[in-house]
C-alpha cells in the first residue's frame, strides 16, 4: 500500500524525524488557512499524489505571497498532473500540501528496503539527492553507498556513520544524520514497511538534518495488524477495477491489450499472457482467480474484465487441481449466461474430471470455444478476436 | 531415490485441526504411503486427541520425541506462521515445508536471520521450504503440500518452480508424455524464503535418481540466474527453463509478492536469455516444456 507525503511525513515525525511544518489542503481556502498559521514568508504548495515526478509536472510550486499560495493552490488542485510515473492519462489533484519554505544547503538521499538476495534490511545512501535513485544508479553507481542491516542484530551506530561520513555530511551534523537513519530504520521496521525512502534529505544552513520529502510502500500482507496505516489509504490513488477485484479475492491488474484473461494461480496467470503474445495477441489485463474458482469469483471476474472497453474477446485457462473441472464449467456457463458475454470466449480446462466439464461447456448452448492446450487456447483467441474485427 | 522425501519420511503436521490443513492432510494420506508417513499433528489446545486417527500434541518438540518424525508442514494462518517455522526449526528437524500463503514479510526477514544465526552458533540447520508454495511430491511414494497427486507419474525427471498451477502444468505435460518425475519441488512465490532454485538445482544434481529437470521461474530476483550461473560449471543432466512474465509491466507485482520487476536484470527475458547461454534449453511457449523435455532425452 502506498501514502502520501503529508503522510509520509505524519509517519516520520511520530518516530521522531524533523521535517518542515506543514499540513494538508483540500481546498484553496484551506491551504490559505494552513499557510496563514505557518506564517511564511515562504510556502511551498505540493501536489499530492502517489506518483513521483511531481515537480517536473507541475505539481510544486513556490509561493512568496498568500496571494501566490492562493493562485498555485487553484492551478494545483483538480489539475491532470502527469508524470513519468503516472502515464499518458495523469492523475488528479485533489490534495495538496502547504509547507514552510526550506534553507537548503545540500540535498542527499537515503532509503530502506528489504533485499531478497542477502535476506537483511537494505540502507541507502547518497550524495546525490533531489534526483531520480535510478539515474544515479545508472550513471554514478559508486555514488550509492549500501549496508545492509541483520534485523536480530540492529543498526549498528558505526554502520550509520559509514553512511553519513561517506555520503559528504560535514562532521558537525553527523551526529543529527546518524540519528535520522538509525530513527527511519526503526520506523520501517515497526511499521511493515516494504520501502521508506527520504529524497531529498537536506543540510540545512545551521547545520540541521530534515526530512524534505518522503515515500512510504508498506507489506499488504502486514496490514493487518496496522489499522494506523490503512487509516491512510486514499482509493482515489488505487485503479477502482484492482479494488473491486480485490473484495472478490481476485489478484487484477489492467494491461494495454486486448484479449481479458482469467487464470487459476499467479504464475499460470502470466504464462497465459506469454502465451497471448506469443500468438500475436496482447493480454488486456493479469487475472488470478486464485484457490477456488467459485462461480460468483468467475462471475465478478468477467464483469471487471468486461469494463475494460478494449476486451474484444476473453481466454480461460484453468487448471484444476484439487478444484475440480466441472465446478469451473458450471461457473463459467453461469457467468457468460450473467453477464451476456458477446465478446469470443475460449477456455482450456486441465486435471480433475475434465471430460465432465468440457462436456457441461459443450451442451451449454453459449459459443464457447473449447481448446486442449495454452497454445491452443491462445491461437483460437487471437483468430477469434482478428476475425470478429 | 528422490530429494527432500521419500516412503519412508515421517511427517509432522503444524495446523492439522485448521479447515486447510483438514482438507489437505485428508489428501497427503490418500496419497501412496502417506498413511505411514503422516504420523503426527501439532494444536497446544488440542494435545492427547487425535485427527484421522494420527495423534496430535502440544509441541513440535513433543510431536517429534513421540514419533521419530523429521520433516514438519504447516498450514498455520499468517500471523502465526512465521512462529511455526521458528518451533519447528528449534526442534531441530531436517526440514519444514510451509503452505501458507499472506506471511508479513518482516516476520520471514526475522525468522530467516534467526535461522542463520542459530546455524552460525553450531545449531543444526533446518532445511524451510517455502513459504507460500504447493510442497513437494515425490510420486508413488508421499505427497506433502496441495498439488493434485493424480497428475503426477514415478520417473526421473525433476521439476522446480516458484508457482503452483505452472509446476502442475509441467508436471501434466511430462505425465501425458509418458515421462515421470523423481520429485517436484514448489519453493514458493514470496520475496523472503528458503530454499532457492539453486539449492534444488544442487539436490537434483547429486540425485542419481534424476536424469533431467524443468526450471520454472518468474519475473523479480535474481534467483533462476544464480541457479544458472552455477549450473553452467556444476550441472551435469540436461534442463529446461521457462520464465513466465515476459509480458509483466514494470513496478506491477503480479499477484506473487516476489514477481514484481524492480531492476533491468529482473525481467523474464534478462532471465531467458542469461539461462540460454548457461546452457539451459529455454522455451517461450509454456505448452511446450514436456516436448522440449522429451526431445533432449
Amino acid at each position: 500500500m502506498k501514502i502520501h507525503e503529508y503522510q509520509a511525513k505524519e509517519v516520520l515525525r511520530k518516530f521522531g524525524i524533523r521535517t518542515p511544518k506543514g499540513g494538508p489542503a483540500f481546498s484553496v481556502e484551506e491551504a490559505l488557512e494552513v499557510a496563514k498559521s505557518l506564517g511564511g514568508p515562504v510556502w511551498v504548495v505540493k501536489a499530492q499524489i502517489h506518483a513521483g515526478g511531481r515537480g517536473k509536472g507541475g505539481g510544486v510550486k513556490l509561493a512568496r505571497s498568500l496571494d501566490e499560495v492562493r493562485q498555485h493552490a487553484s492551478a494545483i488542485l483538480g489539475m491532470r498532473l502527469v508524470t513519468h510515473q503516472t502515464g499518458p492519462e495523469g492523475q488528479i489533484v485533489k490534495r495538496l500540501l502547504i509547507e514552510e519554505g526550506a534553507d537548503i544547503k545540500h540535498e542527499y538521499y537515503v532509503s530502506i528496503l528489504t533485499d531478497r538476495a542477502t535476506q537483511k534490511v537494505a540502507v541507502l545512501a547518497s550524495s546525490e539527492g533531489g534526483m531520480e535513485i535510478e539515474e544515479v544508479a545508472a550513471k554514478t553507481p559508486e555514488k550509492i553507498l549500501k549496508a545492509f542491516i541483520d534485523p536480530i542484530v540492529g543498526f549498528p551506530d558505526e554502520e550509520a556513520e559509514r553512511l553519513a561520513r561517506g555520503i559528504g555530511i560535514p562532521e558537525a551534523s553527523v551526529p543529527a544524520a546518524v540519528d535520522t537513519l538509525k530513527k527511519l530504520y526503526t520506523c520501517y521496521m515497526e511499521t511493515d514497511a516494504s520501502l521508506a525512502e527520504i529524497n531529498p534529505l537536506i543540510l540545512e544552513g545551521d547545520g540541521g538534518i530534515k526530512a524534505l520529502d518522503a515515500k512510504f510502500n508498506f507489506d499488504d500482507n502486514a496490514l493487518f495488524r496496522h489499522p494506523e496505516i490503512v487509516a491512510y489509504r486514499d482509493l482515489d490513488e488505487e485503479d477502482p477495477d484492482e479494488v473491486e477485484a480485490s473484495k472478490y479475492g481476485l489478484s487484477y491488474i489492467a494491461l494495454d491489450g486486448n484479449i481479458g484473461c482469467l487464470v487459476n494461480g499467479a504464475g499460470l496467470a502470466m504464462a497465459t499472457m506469454d502465451t497471448i503474445k506469443l500468438f500475436g495477441g496482447e493480454p488486456a489485463n493479469f487475472l488470478d482467480v486464485g484457490g477456488g474458482a467459485t462461480t460468483e469469483k468467475v462471475t465478478a471476474a468477467f464483469k471487471i474484465m468486461l469494463r475494460n472497453p478494449k476486451v474484444k474477446g476473453i481466454l480461460v485457462n484453468i487448471f484444476g487441481g484439487i478444484m475440480r473441472c466441472d465446478t469451473i464449467a458450471n461457473g463459467v456457463v453461469a457467468a457468460a449466461r450473467e453477464v451476456q458475454l458477446n465478446v469470443p470466449l475460449v477456455v482450456r480446462m486441465k486435471g480433475t474430471n475434465e471430460d465432465i466439464g468440457k462436456k457441461i461447456l459443450a451442451e451449454s448452448g453459449l459459443p464457447i470455444i473449447s481448446a486442449e492446450t495454452m497454445a491452443d487456447a491462445a491461437q483460437k483467441i487471437v483468430a477469434a478476436v482478428s476475425a470478429a474485427h | 531415490m528422490s530429494i527432500l522425501i521419500n516412503k519412508d519420511t515421517k511427517v509432522i503436521t503444524q495446523g492439522i485441526t485448521g479447515k486447510t490443513g483438514q482438507f489437505h492432510t485428508e489428501k497427503c494420506l490418500e496419497y501412496a504411503n502417506g498413511r505411514n508417513c503422516f504420523v503426527a499433528g501439532v494444536n497446544p489446545k488440542k494435545a492427547g486427541e487425535k485427527i484421522f486417527d494420527i495423534p496430535i500434541f502440544a509441541t513440535v518438540k513433543e510431536a517429534k520425541e513421540a514419533t521419530g518424525a523429521t520433516v514438519s508442514v504447516i498450514y498455520v494462518p499468517p500471523a502465526g506462521a512465521a512462529d511455526a517455522i521458528w518451533e519447528a526449526v528449534e526442534a531441530d528437524l531436517d526440514l519444514v515445508i510451509c503452505i501458507t500463503e499472506g506471511i508479513p514479510v518482516r516476520d520471514m526477514l526475522i525468522v530467516r536471520n534467526k535461522m542463520k544465526h542459530k546455524v552460525a552458533a553450531g545449531g543444526k540447520e533446518t532445511l524451510l521450504l517455502g513459504p507460500n508454495c504447493p510442497g513437494v511430491i515425490t510420486p508413488d511414494e508421499l505427497k506433502i503440500g496441495i498439488m493434485p497427486g493424480h497428475i503426477h507419474k514415478k520417473g526421473r525427471i525433476g521439476v522446480v518452480s516458484r508457482s503452483g498451477t505452472l509446476t502442475y502444468e509441467a508436471v501434466a505435460q511430462l505425465t501425458e508424455l509418458g515421462l515421470g518425475q523423481s520429485t517436484a519441488v514448489g519453493i514458493g512465490g514470496d520475496p523472503i524464503n528458503g530454499l532457492k532454485h539453486l539449492d534444488v538445482m544442487k539436490m537434483f544434481n547429486d540425485d542419481p535418481d534424476t536424469d533431467a529437470v524443468i526450471m520454472i521461474g518468474e519475473i523479480g530476483g535474481t534467483d533462476e540466474v544464480d541457479a544458472a550461473m552455477w549450473c553452467k560449471e556444476h550441472f551435469k543432466k540436461p534442463v529446461v527453463g521457462f520464465i513466465a512474465g515476459v509480458t509483466a509491466p514494470p513496478g506491477k507485482r503480479m499477484g506473487h509478492a516476489g514477481a514484481i520487476i524492480s531492476t533491468g536484470a529482473e525481467t523474464a527475458q534478462a532471465k531467458l536469455e542469461i539461462m540460454e547461454a548457461c546452457g539451459f534449453k529455454v522455451t517461450r511457449n509454456p505448452s511446450e516444456m514436456g516436448k522440449l523435455m522429451k526431445s533432449l532425452l
